[in-house]
């Protein structure tokens, strides 16, 4: 595979089943995003939240973009800012992970931080508020963009149909909303049986940082009539699973992984005998190393003690 | 009796409480025994007699929405989870 620059490296990865924790009579697969250039799904939107602003003049050459993320689209962003010139400002919760901040600055990003207080929400708070008060820069915003939820209506799901016609259903996390329902949407109409499932991470209370539900907030990106279902999964499980997944499956992924492969298992009930199940791995585990997800010991206990940074 | 776990956003209604115990057999039912213990709540969770639209609802992990609404069913031994919607936190 010879490529001219990262940016064309990005998507097209691998399908791999999970013989060892399916359960009997059915088979999941889990699509590693880890795969991706900077290592995570998001790499796929941020090419597409550049490229579709640049191909809608919303984005002038050497222009600032400011975004709020706590991490993977920032990194995706922050790469394929370095290749194609913009110099960019993300916006995080002051408690994000030490690897996540170290990536960002190497990339030569501006880090502006939000109260950890405030949650994510407090990061996309203030990311508008800076962006409301400089004309000067483009913020793509991943929450309310198109572009995001495009990325993988035109390419993560059309890799999963080439790879798994006979998929039945599909599961991913929900951050934004982008990937179930951009992937969900395209899957849909290759097939209208197919079930699409959203994995919530049931966040520690630094995420939710609220004062009151009136500050509480749905992404614009998230059509919550592509979904059967969402599950809640707390830390505890989405843990015991990633720590499994590995252990099992040779595979090491983000705690995230760990929620969706809670709900892929849950779903295989309601499905006929002989069904795949697809799910989403955003990335591998190595942006978390930090946090003591997979620190040796009682893994009750580990997600006790890191439920504040682990969804940070 | 079914369980509700109350989020830290909403425990000041609650005495503190994060977790109460109320009867019923349908969700709604439980949140009509939830406000008449602790009346502060109802216009935390409802707006013209709907659940307000930054509030999450899970029976046993599942969000009622993809379930029955308000009618949907609750087991004696369930737990009820109240979520308030947050931006995601991973992205
Ligand atoms: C690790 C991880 N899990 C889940 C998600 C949620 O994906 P989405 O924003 O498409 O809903 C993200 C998004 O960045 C992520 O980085």
């Amino acid at each position: 595979m010879l490529l001219e620059d990262i940016s064309q490296a990005v998507g097209n990865t691998p399908l791999v089943g999970l013989p060892r924790l399916s359960p009997p009579g059915y088979r999941i697969y889990l699509k590693l995003e880890g795969e991706n250039p900077t290592g995570s799904v998001k790499d796929r939107v941020a090419k597409y939240l550049i490229e579709e602003a640049e191909r809608h003049g919303q984005l002038q050459p050497g222009q600032r973009i400011l975004e709020p993320t706590s991490g993977n689209t920032g990194i995706g962003l922050a790469a394929l800012c370095r290749v194609k010139g913009y110099p960019l400002t993300c916006v995080m919760p002051e408690n994000t992970s030490e690897e996540r901040r170290q990536l960002l600055t190497m990339f030569g990003a501006d880090l502006v931080y939000s109260p950890a207080s405030e949650g994510s929400n407090g990061s996309v708070r203030l990311a508008r508020e800076l962006a409301a008060a400089d004309p000067e820069v483009y913020m793509p915003f991943q929450y309310g963009n198109p572009a995001n939820a495009l990325a993988h209506y035109e390419t993560t799901a059309p890799e999963i149909i080439a790879d798994l016609p006979d998929v039945a259903a599909f599961v991913a996390g929900l951050g934004t909303g982008g990937t179930v329902t951009g992937a969900g949407k395209r899957l849909k109409r290759w097939n209208p049986e197919i079930k699409i499932f959203a994995a919530e991470p049931e966040y520690g209370d630094l995420v939710y940082g609220l004062r009151n539900l009136d500050e509480g907030y749905v992404p614009e990106v998230l059509d919550l009539d592509v979904l059967d279902s969402r599950i809640k999964v707390n830390s505890l499980k989405a843990l015991t699973m990633t720590r499994r997944l590995a252990d099992e499956e040779g595979i090491f992924a983000g705690v995230s992984t760990g929620a969706s492969l809670v709900v892929a298992v849950r779903v295989c009930a309601r499905l006929p005998e002989g069904s795949s199940v697809v799910a989403l791995s955003p990335d591998g585990g190595w942006k978390y190393l930090s946090t003591g997800a997979y620190a040796p010991g009682d893994v009750e206990e580990i997600a006790q003690r890191i439920s504040g940074t682990l969804w940070a | 009796m079914p369980t509700v776990r109350i989020p830290t956003v909403l425990r000041k209604h609650t005495g503190g409480e994060g977790q109460v115990s109320a009867e019923g057999t349908t969700v709604g039912e439980v949140f009509d025994a939830l406000v008449t213990a602790h009346p502060d709540l109802e216009e935390q969770l409802f707006e013209d007699g709907r659940l307000r639209g930054f509030v999450n609802v899970f029976v046993e992990d599942e969000d009622i929405r993809f379930i029955d609404g308000l009618d949907s069913p609750v087991g004696a031994d369930d737990e009820i989870s109240i979520m308030p919607a947050v931006a995601g936190g991973m992205a």
